[in-house]
């Protein structure tokens, strides 16, 4: 029986083709990795469905198991796991980030 | 209770015998550091491979008591 906290993460992550759970919002991210993480993929353009994991506290938890992976900001791409902030700045600074978001139809080429 | 530079480094080193840890503490506040993991094992591992292989030699202490570890990775030149 999947984990019903799974089961609704792996819903967010499938129905949008870029998401990333952060703590706080965009326009108000409250940690400092949470808007880097945001900053790059405004800087690069892409469209992104945000979660703010502060308001969600089973999905807060739920997201570590789901993923394997034990900080917050998470981001999923066509809904596979990418990476944390660390990550994001180094695919991005590498130009690996763009270029798989472009091939993967999210931004223009 | 924040953790010391040189736990952190010595948790690592446990986890992956063959790594070089540099550690740079960037806020002064024993809370918020950066380091910089090198090792051979890595090679032809994911980003993503390698930097849960640091967070399990953490044990547990990401996104815990070790709140702000900003983690790079890398296989010797």
């Amino acid at each position: 029986m999947t984990d019903p906290v799974h089961a609704r993460i792996s819903d967010i992550v499938n129905s949008h083709d870029v998401v990333l759970f952060m703590k706080g919002t965009p326009l108000f991210p409250q940690c400092g990795f949470s808007s880097r993480a945001v900053a790059i993929l405004e800087r690069i353009g892409a469209p992104f469905e945000s979660v703010d994991v502060l308001q969600d506290q089973e999905i807060r938890q739920g997201i570590k198991g789901y993923s394997d992976w034990p900080t917050i900001p998470q981001l999923y791409v066509k809904g596979e796991f990418l990476g944390g902030s660390d990550i994001m700045m180094e695919m991005y600074e590498a130009g690996e980030l763009k270029q798989l978001l472009s091939e993967q139809g999210v931004i223009a080429a | 209770m924040p953790m010391a530079a040189d736990e952190i480094e010595a948790l690592i080193r446990e986890g992956i015998p063959d790594a070089t840890v540099e550690i740079t503490d960037l806020a002064g506040d024993g809370d918020h550091y950066a380091a910089h993991v090198t090792a051979e094992s890595f090679r032809g591992m994911s980003r993503i491979a390698q930097q849960r292989a640091v967070y399990a030699a953490l044990g547990g202490r990401m996104g815990g008591v070790l709140h702000a570890l900003q983690l790079t990775t890398a296989i010797p030149k």
